[in-house]
C-alpha cells in the first residue's frame, strides 16, 4: 500500500499551487508588500539621503539590501495570516483527515512564502535600478545574494508559521512581524553603525540584519565579503533550525 | 465479511481537568445512518475528532473500517472523509477548483471529470466558476459535502451538517445524506436537532455527560417511554411548513 510519505512532493506541489493562486487572486498583498519598502526607499534616497554620510556616493546601492530585508519581513506576515485562516476555517482539519502527508500542508505555505517574497524582491530591485542602483557584480555574487535572501526568507517563514499556528486572532497572527520589520533600522542598513551611541551600536553590530546587509552589500559591489557572509549564514541557518523545530512542535500539538 | 463500519469501546478523553468522554461505547452498521445526538458541549465533536484521527483518545479503543484509529491512522484516512461543523471550503478558489484540489490530493486519475460530476450532482454547475466566498450558506454546505465525496470514501462523518442552514438548505442536506446511505456509504452524523435524527437515522445514540445513555432505533427509543395517550388535537401548521410552502412555490423546486 502506498503511504503518505511517498506523496510528500506531489502533495506539496498541490498545496503550493493552491496558495500561489491565493496570492495571484489578491494582487493587493504583493502590492502592499512592495509599496511600503519602495516608499521607504524613495524617502531615504530623495529626502533623508542627502544628509546621511555613508562614505559612498551612491546611497541607493547602500540602502537596497536593508530595504529588501524589510520587504521580506513584511511579506512573511502574510504567510502567518494565510496559515491562520486555514487553521481557523477548518481547512487544515479537512486535509488532516485525508491520506496525505501532513507536513506537506505546512511546507506548502512556507514555499509559497519563499516564491512570493522572491517576486517582491525582484520588483523592488527593478525600481531600485530606475532610481540609480548599479552593481558591478557578476553571476556568482548575484546567486550568492539570491541564496542568502532565500535562506533569510525561509528562516522567517518558519517563524511566521509559529505565529500563524499559535495565534488566537488575525491581528495576533501578523503582529509578530513588526519588531522584525523594525530590526533593520537599528542596524547598518540605513546609516553606518559608527554614528550610533555605544550601547545601540553594540546591539546594531551584533544583530543578524547588520551581517546580512553587510554580506549582500559587499557581494553586490564586488568587494571581499570577509566574515560577514559566514556570520549571516550562521544567523539564517540558526534561526531556520530553531524556528522549524518549534513550528513543527506547535503544528503537532495544536492542529 | 465485516459488517461494522465503526466500533467504539470505552472511549475516554479529557481536556486538562475536564473529563469530556467517560467511556463511550457504540457500533455502526455498514451502510447505515447513525446519529449521535447531544446538547452543545456534550462531546459529540470530540468523538468525531477521535474517529477521524484528528485527536488521540486517552483510553478505550476505536476502529473505523476495521482499522484502529490510534495505530493505523493512515488506513483509517483512506476510508473516511469529514465534513466539519463549519464549511471548510477554500473561499478564494472557485467551487470547481475546490473539488479539483481535493481530487488531486486523493490522487484520482481525472480530477476535472470528478469535479464536473459532483458539481452536477449537487446543483452547483452554474456556480462552478465563481469563488466560494460568493456562495450562500446552503451552497457552501453543499460544496462542503461534495468535497467529502471526492474519491467515494466508504464512511462519511458529518459534524452538525445543518447547523446554521435555512430550512430549505436543511432539507436539501437531508436528501443528500439519504442518497449517500442508499448508495451504500456509511454515514455518521452528529446533531443537536431531534427532528434531524428522527428524519435520517437508522440508529440514534444519545451522548450525555460523557456517556451514551440511550442507543437504538427510533422505535426502540420510543419504547423506553410509556405509550402515548391518544388525544384528538387539531393539527396546526408549523411556521416551518408555512415558510416552505410559500417559498417552495416561488422557486418552483
Amino acid at each position: 500500500m502506498e503511504t503518505a510519505k511517498n506523496h510528500f512532493f506531489s502533495d506539496m506541489g498541490v498545496m503550493l499551487g493552491r496558495s500561489m493562486r491565493h496570492i495571484f487572486r489578491s494582487i493587493d498583498t504583493i502590492v502592499t508588500v512592495c509599496i511600503t519598502p519602495i516608499a521607504m526607499m524613495l524617502l531615504f534616497v530623495y529626502v533623508l539621503g542627502g544628509a546621511i554620510q555613508t562614505g559612498t556616493d551612491n546611497y541607493v546601492n547602500y540602502l537596497l539590501p536593508g530595504i529588501l530585508l524589510i520587504a521580506i519581513a513584511s511579506g512573511i506576515s502574510y504567510t502567518a495570516y494565510r496559515l491562520f485562516l486555514d487553521k481557523q476555517r477548518g481547512i487544515i482539519e479537512r486535509f488532516h483527515t485525508m491520506p496525505i502527508s501532513r507536513s506537506a500542508v505546512l511546507w506548502g505555505h512556507v514555499l509559497t512564502s519563499v516564491v512570493s517574497n522572491a517576486i517582491s524582491v525582484v520588483v523592488i530591485i527593478l525600481v531600485a535600478l530606475i532610481m540609480g542602483f548599479r552593481s558591478s557584480a557578476g553571476i556568482l555574487p548575484w546567486l550568492a545574494v539570491a541564496g542568502i535572501l532565500m535562506l533569510f526568507t525561509l528562516a522567517l517563514s518558519w517563524v511566521a508559521a509559529i505565529a500563524g499556528l499559535s495565534a488566537k486572532s488575525v491581528e495576533g497572527a501578523s503582529a509578530f512581524s513588526y519588531p522584525i520589520i523594525f530590526l533593520p533600522f537599528i542596524s547598518s542598513a540605513f546609516v553606518p553603525t559608527e554614528s550610533m551611541p555605544s550601547v545601540v551600536r553594540a546591539f546594531a553590530e551584533n544583530q543578524p540584519v547588520t551581517s546580512i546587509v553587510g554580506a549582500i552589500r559587499a557581494l553586490l559591489s564586488d568587494q571581499p565579503v570577509g566574515n560577514d557572509i559566514w556570520v549571516a549564514l550562521a544567523w539564517c541557518v540558526g534561526i531556520l533550525l530553531v524556528a522549524y523545530f518549534f513550528a513543527m512542535r506547535v503544528y503537532k500539538k495544536r492542529v | 465479511m465485516q459488517t461494522k463500519s465503526i466500533q467504539v469501546k470505552g472511549l475516554q478523553k479529557s481536556y486538562k481537568q475536564l473529563q469530556v468522554l467517560k467511556g463511550v461505547d457504540f457500533e455502526v452498521e455498514k451502510g447505515s445512518i447513525f446519529a449521535l445526538l447531544g446538547s452543545n458541549g456534550a462531546g459529540k465533536t470530540t468523538v468525531v475528532k477521535i474517529l477521524t484521527t484528528l485527536l488521540n483518545s486517552d483510553g478505550g479503543t476505536a476502529t473505523v473500517n476495521g482499522f484502529d484509529v490510534a495505530t493505523k491512522p493512515e488506513n483509517v484516512r483512506q476510508s473516511i472523509s469529514l465534513t466539519g461543523q463549519f464549511a471548510a471550503v477554500d473561499e478564494i478558489l472557485t467551487g470547481r477548483e475546490n473539488l479539483i484540489l481535493i481530487a488531486k490530493l486523493r490522487y484520482l486519475k481525472s480530477p476535472r471529470l470528478v469535479a464536473d460530476d459532483l458539481l452536477r450532482r449537487f446543483g452547483l454547475t452554474d456556480a462552478a466558476d465563481r469563488r466560494a466566498s460568493t456562495y450562500s450558506g446552503g451552497m457552501r454546505r453543499r460544496l462542503d459535502i461534495a468535497l467529502s465525496l471526492v474519491g467515494n470514501p466508504q464512511i462519511i462523518f458529518l459534524d452538525e451538517p445543518t447547523t446554521g442552514l435555512d430550512p430549505e438548505a436543511r432539507i436539501e442536506a437531508w436528501k443528500i445524506v439519504k442518497e449517500l446511505a442508499d448508495g451504500g456509504t456509511t454515514v455518521f452524523l452528529t446533531t443537536q436537532y431531534l427532528d434531524e435524527a428522527e428524519q435520517l437515522a437508522d440508529r440514534i445514540a444519545i451522548l450525555h455527560e460523557g456517556r451514551i445513555i440511550a442507543n437504538g432505533t427510533l422505535a426502540e427509543l420510543k419504547k423506553l417511554f410509556p405509550p402515548a395517550k391518544v388525544e384528538y388535537v387539531e393539527k396546526q401548521l408549523t411556521l416551518e411548513e408555512i415558510f416552505l410552502a410559500i417559498v417552495g412555490k416561488k422557486e418552483g423546486a
